[in-house]
């Protein structure tokens, strides 16, 4: 039995926004993975919620004409998993994706939830953030986009208005092609579990050069980081393990992770790391490694 | 035979896949109210105010009550038929509720209310107010002069007890040793995490007695706790134990049927269900006990040992519990395994402190003996410069060897070298043991380890071993089995029935067992533990079964004048022995015993054991790891156990029990503890943060047995169900010292901790 007083199932877009003007307390609900277990633990008493899973228009991936692919909110990790244009275009967002929770989790869960839920330690945001997502807000009075960086304020805190649903998100193309990706979780449990620390790796490499770097961490900071010293670095630099180790090197100096009973800081540090040492091995390494 | 031995089909199989087995949660009862428990937020101190006014004036509130609202009597909850180790009713420390808080989630009131939120806000508006007392969560810190007793006169020791054996003086039996080594070890607490949460609901019936239906491993001696906690007697409590979703020692505690009852009580009888949550249940019910240990062995040059002594020293968390028995049964073990030749001395204590209470949990305290044990067998080995199955070899315990801790019973059928045997040829042992030892310098690195074990089938002679079983031939020539013994999904009830089968030759398919227990119908058995079911209750199985048989051929030689001797039953029909010839059919006998003018007179028997004998089992596991030394991630390669628990009586069974043991024994070993900050606070009481293995960190298992055969077991049975869980941690543990050189000396052994020990090792 839980402690929800309202719920509202809203028929269209504009309805959920006009919902959500009018009621300033109320909560969107998209898979509830998050929302339910805080409202089970009892932090949200008397819960108000706007149910915005009919919204065909929020569970869509589209190319668009300009090569830009652009998500919709309510997208599942499941549905991110196996959609043809994330699979070809960015597969490895899909697989990052697919190292959250559990199958049944990832049927329901979506990626608008994970970001809206501002949780460090958020599967779906490190990549992102190499991909400079690009956030679409909209309320009834106005409509807002950002980087995904600027999103994120604090620990569980974002950037996202009483009023605001969090609509979709967008990838450039200029972000993707040409580039390669990898993200590796560490976490003690191979399913099932928080990040103890993400790593996202996005690079473009050409004939064995690093053109661009993209480096974002996740649980290395309050909010998700991009590693720019060791992006900077990177530029130019020839793909080789002796130059891995100067980039992962410098990226120590991007992240400030914490001290906590669920990982050391210096265990996090070394996850960093290592992590993007292993990531950037298995996407360019040219001189056999090791 | 021609039943037992084969894996056959549960019986309760369809039942539990189709959702029609009738959990405690899924009784339906009108009206039944919800009850809560309000647990304290600090570790210890006395309770200076309770104010429940508020709560009560909360409308859908219908009972609360506090520690002066129930019987001020001291009880022992734990599941043995009445501790007898030192004395009985040494350790009762425990009221139904306290005034006096002993761990963060102690027991303090209690509300009845019409629904979950109403109880749950019910909770909230009770007012309490603390004298907080200084919080101690080890044993050391506890058992400090000075330091407040956290139960009266205790000095905060709950038992302590040593033993020597052996003629030679322990000093000077290591002087004459060529090598000595000591090592510590540290096992940290963990928790059961059985499927089901302790549930119960409780309501009076007509004759006003209390009848609580509820989720345990032990229906009749739940009754007798609850009860004398109550101040009611045994017949004035009925317990009903239906469908269980695991136990694994959690539930041989009476941990909430005396406040569901009290509840009732006080609610004027009403039904009240007490159904507890996951973050409730992982420190409101009992854990592993964190076991610290000191272990000395001495050896002399061809790797016999001389003398070994361990000091082991056990955190009860802030009640009794099952006492001090965990921790002694440990020196027994630690002698057994590998006896010393000249002494062999232990040193057991037991403190109590502000965590949550430790109690039975699988294998009651032998894998933590074992991670230490097994963990510094490799340790002395690797001094000696000698192979560890080597080693293991030298000095395992070998069949006539009189056991004095057992009134020196004789161990015979020990097959333990042959288990040693086949788990290394199941892991490639030689080879790879070979291959492993060369200089690894890569992130990635592979070892070998092995740990062998021993463990006792139930609590004889330091406790009665009973049990009892009922059996009635119906009409058609079905049979119907009753035990008092308590399936809770281990199996039992399927073995029961395949014993009852092979004994009476009535057809495996033809016998009804009765899976729920209750105490006004069952017949008397302690329940599931120590286990013993399969070896004790099974004993009573065989008696009533041949009772059946000898009644059944009775009647046939009466009808066709062939005697008993020469008539047997073979699927369902009574033969003659030598030509097979039918004589006549089972059902034909049944019908006739129910309306024959001749022959009535109901097929049935009705018998108690008293079981004065134990046995013990044995096994190894071997396993093969890959480290990844800059993350400290631990990935099993292979890993296999191989028991001797004497005959295998229904081996998908047994292989389901070895596998769920393997994966309990990885998760203490690599992944799962249960953190508390400075102040007692729990810090991971969810499946979340208690890192609880997945299946996705569970690799495949290799089981296998060595059968031999135990006179004293029924059907040359003995104990399966705890041992898988006492050796895979100490393989691995091995395994990783092969790889990396690195002694892990405590548990978990994971990512964070390793990291931590391979930085100060200068591996990163
Ligand atoms: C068993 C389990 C395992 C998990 N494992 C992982 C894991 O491995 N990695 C991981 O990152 N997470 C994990 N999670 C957390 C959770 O599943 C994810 O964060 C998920 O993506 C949340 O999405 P949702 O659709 O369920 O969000 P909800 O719970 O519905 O919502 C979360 C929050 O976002 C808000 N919100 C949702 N959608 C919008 C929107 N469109 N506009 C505005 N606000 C919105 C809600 O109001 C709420 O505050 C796990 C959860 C569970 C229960």
């Amino acid at each position: 039995m839980l402690d929800i007083c309202e719920y509202y199932e809203a028929e269209s877009l504009n309805d959920a926004k006009r919902k959500l003007a009018s009621s300033p307390s109320a909560n969107i609900i998209a898979g509830g993975t998050d929302l339910i277990i805080r409202i089970r633990d009892g932090a949200m008493a008397n819960a108000s919620l706007i149910g915005i899973g009919r919204i065909e228009e929020l569970k869509e991936i589209s190319l668009c004409k300009n090569g830009d692919i652009h998500i919709g909110s309510m997208v599942t990790f499941r549905e991110l998993e196996q959609n043809c244009t994330i699979k070809e275009r960015v597969p490895y967002l899909g697989e990052a994706g697919g190292t959250m929770g559990g199958p049944q989790i990832r049927n329901v869960a979506t990626i608008g939830g994970n970001l809206c839920n501002g949780a460090v330690s958020a599967d779906a945001v490190a990549m992102l953030c190499c991909l400079n997502a690009v956030l679409v807000l909209e309320s009834v009075n106005s409509t807002r986009s950002m980087l995904i960086q600027d999103f994120y304020l604090g620990p569980g805190q974002v950037d996202l208005m009483a009023d605001e649903i969090l609509t979709g998100i967008t990838i450039r193309e200029q972000d993707y092609l040409g580039y390669q990706g990898r993200y590796i979780k560490a976490s003690q449990r191979k399913a099932m579990d928080i990040a103890t620390l993400g790593c996202a790796v996005s690079v473009n490499c050409q004939e064995g050069t690093i053109r661009d770097l993209r480096i974002a961490c996740t649980v290395a900071a309050p909010t998700p980081v991009r590693c720019s010293s060791a992006e900077k670095l990177a530029v130019g630099l020839k793909a080789t393990s002796d130059n891995i180790m100067k980039i992962r090197d410098a990226a120590l100096g991007d992240v400030t992770p914490r001290d906590s009973w669920r990982g050391s800081k210096a265990y996090r540090k070394q996850l960093v790391m290592i992590n993007i040492q292993r990531a950037l091995e298995s996407l360019v390494l040219t001189d056999g490694g090791e | 035979m021609k039943t037992l031995g084969k894996s056959l089909k549960r019986p309760d199989a369809i039942t539990k896949v189709t959702g029609k087995a009738k959990y405690v949660a899924d009784y339906q009862v009108k009206n039944m109210l919800v009850g809560k428990i309000l647990r304290s937020n600090i570790a210890h101190g006395h309770i200076t105010k309770i104010d429940v006014s508020k709560a009560k004036a909360l409308p859908g509130v219908v009972a609360i009550i506090s520690a002066d609202d129930v019987p001020d009597i001291k009880f022992q909850p734990t599941g043995l038929p009445i501790a007898s180790y030192p004395e009985p009713g040494m350790h009762a420390d425990k009221n139904i509720l306290t005034n006096y808080v002993r761990f963060y989630g102690d027991e303090i009131a209690a509300v009845a209310a019409v629904d979950v939120l109403t109880a749950r806000k019910a909770l909230e508006l009770i007012e309490v107010e603390y004298e907080e007392l200084p919080v101690y969560l080890n044993p050391q810190d506890a058992m400090t002069e000075g330091t407040v007793e956290i139960h009266p006169d205790s000095k905060n020791v709950l038992g302590r007890n040593e033993f020597t054996i052996g003629e030679t003086d322990l000093a000077e039996a290591f002087e004459r040793c060529d090598l000595v080594r000591e090592d510590e070890f540290m096992v940290n607490p963990v928790q059961h995490c059985q499927m089901e949460n302790h549930i119960a609901y409780a309501y009076m019936d007509e004759k006003e007695r209390v009848v609580i239906v509820t989720s345990t491993q032990i229906p009749h001696i739940v009754r007798r706790v609850t009860a004398h906690a109550l101040g009611l007697t045994a017949n004035q409590v009925r317990i009903i134990k239906p469908y269980i979703g695991g136990g694994f020692g959690s539930k041989t505690d009476v941990c909430i049927e005396a406040i569901v009852a009290s509840l009732t009580l006080a609610a004027g009888g009403k039904p009240v269900l007490i159904d507890m949550e996951r973050e409730e249940c992982m420190i409101g019910t009992r854990l592993r006990h964190a076991i610290q240990f000191k272990i000395k062995t001495g050896v002399n040059r061809e790797g016999r040992i001389l003398a070994k002594e361990m000091i082991s020293v056990s955190n009860t968390g802030a009640y009794a519990s099952h006492g001090h028995d965990i921790a002694s049964k440990g020196g027994g073990n630690f002698f057994r395994t590998y006896p010393a030749e000249l002494v062999t001395h232990f040193e057991g204590t037991t403190a109590y402190t502000n965590l949550p209470p430790a109690g039975a949990m699988r294998a009651y305290g032998i894998p933590q003996v074992n991670f230490a044990v097994e963990s510094h067998m490799d340790d002395v080995a690797s001094a000696l410069g000698m192979d560890p199955v080597v080693f293991r070899k030298i000095n395992m315990i070998q069949e006539g060897f009189v056991d004095p801790l057992k009134r020196n019973m004789v161990i015979e059928n020990i097959g333990l070298d042959q288990c040693l045997d086949k788990a290394k040829d199941y892991i490639g042992w030689d080879k790879k043991r070979k291959q492993y030892s060369k200089c690894q310098t890569g992130d990635r690195r592979r070892g070998v380890g092995i740990a062998c074990f021993s463990y006792g089938t139930a609590v004889w002679p330091y406790d009665l071993e009973v049990a009892g079983a009922r059996m009635k031939l119906d009409p058609d020539g079905t049979l119907q089995l009753t035990m008092g013994a308590t399936e809770i999904g281990q199996g039992s009830d399927t073995v029961f029935c395949q014993m009852a089968s092979e004994i009476t030759g009535i057809a495996y398919e033809h016998v009804l067992i009765e899976h729920i227990n209750d105490t006004d119908h069952s017949p008397f058995d302690t329940g599931a533990y120590a286990s013993r079911q399969c070896y004790v209750s099974g004993q009573a199985v065989k008696k009533a079964g041949l009772e059946i048989r000898n009644q059944i051929l009775e009647r046939a030689e009466h009808l066709s004048g062939i005697k008993v001797k020469d008539l047997d039953i073979v699927a369902g029909q009574i033969v003659e022995v030598n030509s097979k010839r039918l004589v006549i059919s089972l059902m034909d006998i049944a019908l006739k015993s129910y309306c024959s003018m001749e022959l009535f007179g109901v097929i049935k028997s009705e018998v108690q054991v008293d079981v004065r004998s134990t046995a013990y089992a044995f096994g190894a596991s071997a396993a093969e790891v890959e480290v990844d030394i800059k993350t400290g991630r631990v990935e099993i390669l292979n890993i296999c156990n191989v028991h001797d628990s004497g005959t295998i009586l229904n081996p998908m069974l047994a292989k389901g029990q070895v596998h769920g043991g393997m994966s309990m024994s990885l998760g203490l070993g690599l992944s799962e503890v249960m953190l508390f900050n400075d102040k007692g606070k729990p810090l991971n009481n969810n499946l979340l943060d208690y890192k609880l293995p997945t299946i996705m960190d569970t690799p495949d298992f290799g089981v296998e047995f060595v059968e031999t055969y135990e006179p004293t077991g029924p059907f040359g049975n003995k104990a399966l169900g705890e041992p898988p869980a006492i050796s895979p941690a100490a393989a691995v543990r091995n395994a990783i010292l092969q790889a990396t050189g690195v002694r892990v000396n405590q548990t978990p052994m994971n990512p964070q901790s390793l990291f931590e020990r391979f930085t100060l090792e200068g591996l990163i």
